[in-house]
């Protein structure tokens, strides 16, 4: 299953400045395994001890995926995936 | 050195006052490249908390499309301190995500007299710009571009 992931400023780096690449996978988790072996680095900035990093928030289509399944959210061709580092502080 | 326009001052200190003691927060959108700031967004800070702020994951992304849409970026990123200064805490400086905003920190602890300060935040470092308050942007030094706008 081929999706477009949209990536944020701060995790070009992994991706030689590119704003958007494609990723395979049925599950939010394949596809950042898939990302991670195209984009070494990326998967530690997204995943922390087997789950979703708190405070980078990622979409599958236009649904946060923590009301989908976190990491076990299905994933479908033509899927579009943006990730999008929550914006916080104190 | 960020260069604003007097409304956009007014409405951030506006929405600091007004969600006073929680933290208020949002952002001022603004054209690619141009480091203007011109949209004001106010956010809803989905902590509701004196001392932490948190964009509402779902509002971020409908904000983030619309700015993309309009290809624009967030410029500026501003949210309140309730009952300290104006100035980037520990935690500020951790989530900082965005290496191209300026970062606008609003105090509200004096009921009389607010503390507005402007700082860029890149990988963990903070540096603190003057702000420069301009009634528009027509006859302002804006930096990369010092041309008005043609129409």
């Amino acid at each position: 299953m081929a999706v477009t992931v949209s990536i944020p400023t701060i995790l070009r780096t992994h991706t030689a400045g590119q704003k958007s690449v494609e990723a395979s996978g049925t599950t939010l988790a394949e596809i950042i395994e898939d990302l991670e072996a195209n984009h070494g680095g990326l998967k530690q900035r997204l995943v922390k001890e087997g789950s979703l990093h708190r405070f980078v928030n990622v979409y599958v289509n236009d649904e946060d995926v923590r009301f989908t399944g976190g990491l076990d959210a299905a994933v479908k061709d033509g899927d579009n995936v943006t990730i999008l580092p929550a914006v916080a502080g104190g | 050195m960020l260069v604003i326009r007097r409304e956009l001052v007014d409405a951030m200190v506006a929405h600091a006052r007004r969600d006073h003691p929680d933290e208020a927060c949002g952002i001022i959108a603004g054209p690619e490249g141009s480091d203007r700031p011109e949209r004001f967004v106010a956010m809803d800070n989905a902590e509701r908390s004196p001392t932490f702020y948190r964009f509402d994951s779902t509002e971020q992304l409908k904000v983030w499309r619309e700015m993309d849409r309009n290809d624009e970026v967030p410029v500026v990123v501003y949210h309140s301190h309730t009952a300290t200064e104006a100035y980037p805490s520990r935690t500020d400086v951790s989530f900082a995500a965005e290496p191209d905003a300026h970062y606008v920190l609003v105090s509200t602890r004096d009921p009389e007299q607010h503390e507005l300060r402007s700082y860029r935040i890149v990988d963990g470092v903070v540096t603190e710009e003057p702000v420069q308050v301009v009634e528009s942007y027509m006859f302002a030094h804006t930096g990369v571009d010092d041309t008005p706008d043609g129409s």
